[in-house]
């Protein structure tokens, strides 16, 4: 290889043709028998077994997993960034024809950026905050020698345009904090590109960002394969891999459990751990019945309940909050709907849409500013707190992170005594009320005693939904009730939660920003942008027919989908993608 | 060009505040000291007769009500004026100009010391290798945990009494500021070390590293472009305490070697109970105080850039 | 990561032996040292260590090892006291702010910046002018110094408490507010600050000799540590030692409380040590 590459690829097509040709089906990196293991002794633990890989150019390989399978240390071990207290072993480890198991610091950080790029999850932080990106962008080539340093503002600027971030001059000089999400994310992945490696390891890139933006970025990262840069897509969303991925490698605790074509392991799965992240996938289950949402026959086949007074009414509300020097902001404006027993109600918008806020309206742990909130049939937003308090057990909350809705110092029987106490169950009772609530959402009297620091996730969760039912509620909250919770768990908690909504005849306001996750459990659902609702509907209308153009953004992001799009060549055009995101910009300025 | 105003405005008044209350502190203090305040200027051996004790009172506006005696104290104070000493028959502006630059001369060079020496000790012990920073750390516990007067008495011991390099107290000579800077400085230099240590670890752990080191940069540059300067960041959120324990230190230093400057005079004006001029001290100190506070927000400012507040979009 | 934690394990061992000695001495220092602090053989003045007198005696022939030994009591004494009225004090202020409403708040927070503002040796010497100088002086000036920071934490920790999941869910179960504010605020505020007084402990004792030894606390005939150094301190020349001891006792005790201090605080932030 020589070093003498065109300062930064001014385009992709001029570094090629200048360059040694490099043959399209080229094998970059070569792994067999890879483990990763930390610690030493007893104590040891063993992040990756016996994993085999090949990435080439123009390629994506895909590493499918839930959080903690290993799948990231699998990454950085490739780049030799497992750490100081890891171990790293494997039968043969070669990356472009050189092995290296025999690498030194010296050899290594000749192949780190210039053969093997990285691009990591949350560029607001994987960049750093305190240089302009680009500075960042130039590193990669001044630490290479391919460029010198004082000449590499055209380099910067050429790959700041190939990853589409418009007004490249400007841009190369601004903060991290100063761009969006996604601008972010490109100049992450257009320093990723600084020194042309052949492939690039990308770790969860879309995870942090919002459905529209996190289509746009897929469609990049799809254009960079197009043009001959080999990926290792490192993710735990199947949609995305979908989208992207040539290869599929299934990651569980470590090992890589089953691999092949995307096509054929997504359709035809072997191994049952394939199978149940598969079936997790929501609006990737079978559905309850084929014509309708699961919750649209309960809700019409309800009685007279459903036919009655509505539960939930909130009508105009408006919240505003203080910001800096006396501006405010309004995160809700306007927001009227109405809710009925025993029906499940979603409410979907993208972080910052006013979900939450609204949520606390409905509580009543906000006052609304204006407009007011009704609650079968009587005041609720405006009566004092001393005669709401009594009957505050008629509506419960489902956080979206039980761990910190759990007193740290409490146990299991403690937390759902405070809310047993609530209806007034005498103290001695409480324990022995607390079991039927466990075994209500399956779990048992052994966690009675455990604090919820002791707990998994999914268990944490469970005990939040067992105390809010404690107070016998008609009305649930869910607010992102399963973000935070790995596929499989997810799956079940909202198994669960159907269920339960069923049995005991529960209206639910489920808050979500995922909308495959919305399509499976609700009716009818909300859609909410900037504070307020834009379109409103049975689940199935929006989504086969929105008429709002954000709802069909928001539909025409979610990955699968895009992937599809991008695989039929209908890449959203960029103009317009740059268009949304100087918006983005703009609104934040 | 009214909103680039407002912050100013706002910093402006916050420092007002910061001084009016030290004062106001100080003269609610005095309020609460038992006895006549004629005995503090006259001292014990009273031998004064009644009709001058009236004149003393009337002279200080002891007879006058509280508020009126505190809002001429703060018309005083905000026209500059200190009052007299009780005891040194000078004013309380001369008295402390008078003694400020050896103080001033101390701790500036204090500062130096502290922030070269932590600066120093965290690059050279944040290698891969483990027993330097060991090392390292134990003999910053060790310096910690050492009170600043049984230093000083420990380093005149050695230095000036037993090996006589350097003198006893102060003369003049250069050599005899080494002591006193050492005794202020070292302890300073321990806690910053140990903050800007945790700093460069927490930032040697950030992703944004990973990234870097992914790009190929060599471990030294990793540390140099990236790591350290973040590890600036927390230490710059100790300034109040830096300052603080600057002048109190100065106290503390000042009496070990026999030093002339404000710590020392504020002590007198203690044992004295010469109350204008701990007044004074303390007005000086608050508005020390609130100067640096300023410089570290413009400091805050340029290390890092998502504190600026013109270069186009605020953190959300 | 904390210091305490690159501590070899033998530090901690060592730091529990020496607390549990300078207690036992600061309750019963009759057991380490016969005779009393204030006995003095005019015959043996400045004499250096020996046998007999394993810390030397000072110029009025007193022992200095036997003073020592009763001077533990002293230092240890006026910086747990002093710490525990600043815990109480700052309590009632931070909790004070961050209970009651925006105006309430400001005002008490406000106060705090400003005591913060001052260094704290010019805030004791300011309760030493009022208090008169002696012990209790002292303590009360060290308690004040230290109550501002300390009233901050708390409040900091109060309005975290406040906004959390958990006090939420108890209002969102009609949990009257006193019961939440007993039953999960107080608690769950209190608890890192009981760790925090004792990293700040060291601090406290530090002081406190600091003052003594100006001048403003314990009185000379008094063994208190500060104290004795002031009387040594004189005789620099002749008799390093009656100055070097009670240091390096001083110095032994803030050690030990920082080393145990600081394990509490790591163990506390979830990292066994």
């Amino acid at each position: 290889m020589t070093a003498t590459a065109e300062p930064g690829g001014a385009t992709r097509a001029d570094t090629r043709d200048s360059d040694e040709p490099r043959p399209a089906s080229a094998v970059v990196l070569e792994v067999a028998g890879l483990d990763v293991r930390f610690g030493s002794g007893p104590g040891q633990v063993h992040a990756v077994r016996d994993v085999s890989l090949t990435l080439t150019a123009g390629r994506c390989v895909a590493l499918v997993g839930e959080s903690g399978s290993g799948k990231s240390t699998l990454g950085r071990a490739l780049l030799g960034l497992a750490g100081p207290n890891a171990t790293v072993t494997a039968r043969r480890l070669h990356i472009h024809g050189a092995d290296a198991l025999a690498f030194g610091p010296r050899d290594w950080r000749t192949v780190r950026g210039r053969r093997l790029g990285l691009v990591s999850q949350d560029a607001l932080v994987a960049l750093d905050p305190l240089r302009p990106i680009g500075r960042e962008i130039a590193e990669p080539m001044v630490a290479h020698r391919l460029v010198a340093r004082r000449d590499t503002g055209s380099a910067v600027r050429a790959l700041l345009e190939r990853v589409g971030v418009p007004d490249p001059e400007q841009r190369a000089r601004s903060y991290p904090h100063q761009l969006s999400g996604g601008l972010r994310q490109r100049a992450l992945i257009a320093s990723a590109l600084a020194a042309q490696p052949d492939v690039l390891i990308t770790d969860e890139p879309t995870t942090a960002l919002d459905a529209s933006v996190q289509a746009r970025i897929l469609a990049l990262l799809g254009q960079l394969k197009a043009d001959g840069t080999g990926l290792l897509l490192i993710s735990h969303d199947l949609a995305v891999v979908e989208a992207l991925a040539d290869e599929v490698a299934v990651m569980h605790e470590g090992s890589v459990v089953e691999a092949g074509p995307v096509a054929e392991v997504l359709t035809h799965p072997h191994h049952p751990y394939t199978v149940a992240l598969l079936d997790a996938v929501p609006g990737r289950r079978p559905r309850a019945s084929a014509g309708g949402p699961p919750g649209a026959p309960r809700a019409a086949g309800g009685g007279a309940d459903a036919d009655g007074d509505p539960l939930l009414v909130v009508t105009g509300a408006v919240k505003h909050f203080p910001v800096a020097r006396g501006a405010r902001r309004t995160a809700v404006d306007d927001v009227s709907f109405t809710l009925r027993a025993g029906e499940t109600l979603g409410l979907v918008g993208e972080s910052g849409s006013g979900k939450s806020t609204l949520a606390g309206l409905v509580l009543g742990l906000l006052a609304p500013d204006s407009g007011e909130v009704r609650l079968a049939g009587r005041p609720w937003s405006r009566r004092p707190e001393r005669e709401r308090r009594a009957e505050r057990h008629t509506l419960q909350l489902v956080p979206q992170d039980p761990l910190s809705a759990f007193d740290p110092r409490w146990t299991v029987a403690r937390i759902l005594g405070e809310a047993l106490a609530a209806v007034d169950v005498p103290r001695p009772d409480r324990r022995t009320d607390a079991l039927p609530l466990l075994e209500q959402v399956g779990l048992t009297d052994a966690h009675l005693d455990r604090r919820p620091s002791a707990l998994s996730g999914g268990q944490r969760q469970r005990v939040a939904i067992a105390r809010a039912l404690a107070t016998r509620p008609r009305l649930l909250v869910c607010d992102e009730p399963v973000s935070a919770l790995d596929v499989s768990t997810q799956a079940q908690i909202l198994a669960l939660l159907r269920e339960l909504a069923g049995s005991l005849g529960l209206a639910v306001l489920f808050i979500s920003h995922d909308l495959a996750v919305i399509r499976e459990i609700c009716a009818r659902v909300l859609v909410m942008k900037d504070g307020r609702i834009v379109e409103t509907g049975p689940v199935e209308r929006v989504f086969t027919d929105p008429h709002h153009p954000y709802t069909r953004e928001l539909l025409s992001a979610v990955p699968g989908e895009i992937g599809r799009a991008a695989r039929a060549g209908t890449v959203p055009s960029r103009p317009a993608e740059e268009r949304t995101e100087m918006t983005e910009m703009t609104e934040k300025n | 060009m009214r909103a680039a105003i407002r912050p100013v405005v706002a910093r402006l008044l916050g420092a007002v505040v910061v001084v009016w209350g030290a004062v106001t502190c100080s003269f609610g203090a005095l309020q609460l000291i038992p006895g006549d305040p004629v005995n503090a200027i006259v001292g014990t051996n009273a031998l004064v007769g009644p009709e001058q004790r009236e004149l003393l009172r009337e002279r200080y506006h002891f007879d006058q009500p509280l508020f009126i005696q505190y809002a001429d104290h703060l018309g005083r104070l905000a026209t500059g004026r200190l009052g007299d000493s009780y005891q040194l028959q000078q004013s309380v502006w001369t008295v402390i100009t008078n003694q400020l630059w050896p103080t001033v001369e101390l701790a500036l060079w204090a500062s130096l010391l502290a922030v070269v020496l932590s600066v120093a000790v965290t690059v050279l012990t944040s290698g891969r290798s483990r027993w330097p920073r060991r090392i390292s750390s134990l003999v910053e516990l060790l310096v910690v945990s050492t009170p600043a007067f049984w230093l000083g008495i420990l380093l005149l011991t050695v230095f000036s009494f037993h090996l006589g390099w350097l003198p006893v107290s102060d003369t003049g000579d250069p050599r005899s500021l080494v002591l006193p800077v050492v005794t202020l400085g070292l302890p300073i230099a321990a806690i910053l070390t140990q903050v800007l240590r945790e700093g460069l670890l927490t930032a040697l752990d950030a992703p944004f590293v990973l990234t870097a080191r992914a790009r190929g940069l060599a471990e030294h540059s990793v540390r140099s472009r990236h790591a350290l300067r973040h590890s600036t960041l927390p230490a710059l959120t100790l300034t109040g305490w830096f300052v603080g324990t600057l002048l109190g230190g100065a106290v503390i230093v000042e009496n070990v070697f026999a030093r002339p400057g404000v710590g020392r005079v504020a002590l007198q004006a203690v044992s004295d109970r010469d109350f204008p001029v701990v007044q004074g001290v303390v007005a000086l100190s608050a508005v020390v105080f609130v100067v640096v506070a300023a410089v570290v927000d413009g400091l805050y400012a340029v290390v890092d850039p998502r504190l600026r507040r013109r270069t186009g979009m605020v953190a959300a | 990561m904390s210091l305490a934690r690159r501590l070899p394990r033998p530090g901690l061992l060592i730091a529990a032996v020496v607390a549990i000695l300078m207690l036992v001495a600061a309750i019963h220092p009759a057991l380490f040292a016969g005779g009393g602090p204030a006995e003095g053989d005019l015959h043996a003045t400045l004499q250096g260590p020996s046998g007999r007198h394993w810390f030397g005696t000072d110029q009025l022939g007193r022992d200095v090892f036997t003073r020592a030994v009763h001077g533990t009591r002293y230092s240890l004494s006026i910086g747990a006291a002093a710490t525990g009225i600043g815990v109480v004090i700052a309590s009632g202020w931070g909790l004070a702010a961050a209970l009651s409403g925006r105006v309430g708040d400001t005002l008490l927070m406000r106060a705090a910046d400003i005591l913060l503002a001052l260094p704290a040796v010019l805030l004791a010497l300011m309760v030493v002018l009022i208090t008169g100088k002696g012990v209790f002086g002292v303590t009360l000036a060290v308690a004040v110094g230290t109550a501002p920071g300390f009233a901050r934490v708390i409040r900091g920790q109060a309005l975290v408490v406040r906004r959390s999941g958990y006090v939420n869910a108890a209002v969102g179960l009609g949990v009257r507010r006193p019961l939440i504010i007993v039953r999960h605020v107080l608690p769950n505020t209190l608890a890192p600050l009981l760790v925090l007084a004792t990293v700040t402990l060291g601090t406290s004792i530090s002081t406190g000799a600091a003052l003594s030894y100006l001048g403003l606390g314990a009185q000379p005939p008094t063994p208190e540590w500060g104290a004795m150094l002031t009387e040594g301190q004189g005789y620099l020349g002749q008799a390093w030692w009656i100055a070097l001891f009670p240091g390096l006792l001083l110095v032994a005790m803030v050690l030990t409380v920082t080393v145990l201090g600081r394990d509490a605080q790591a163990r506390s932030d979830g990292r066994t040590s």
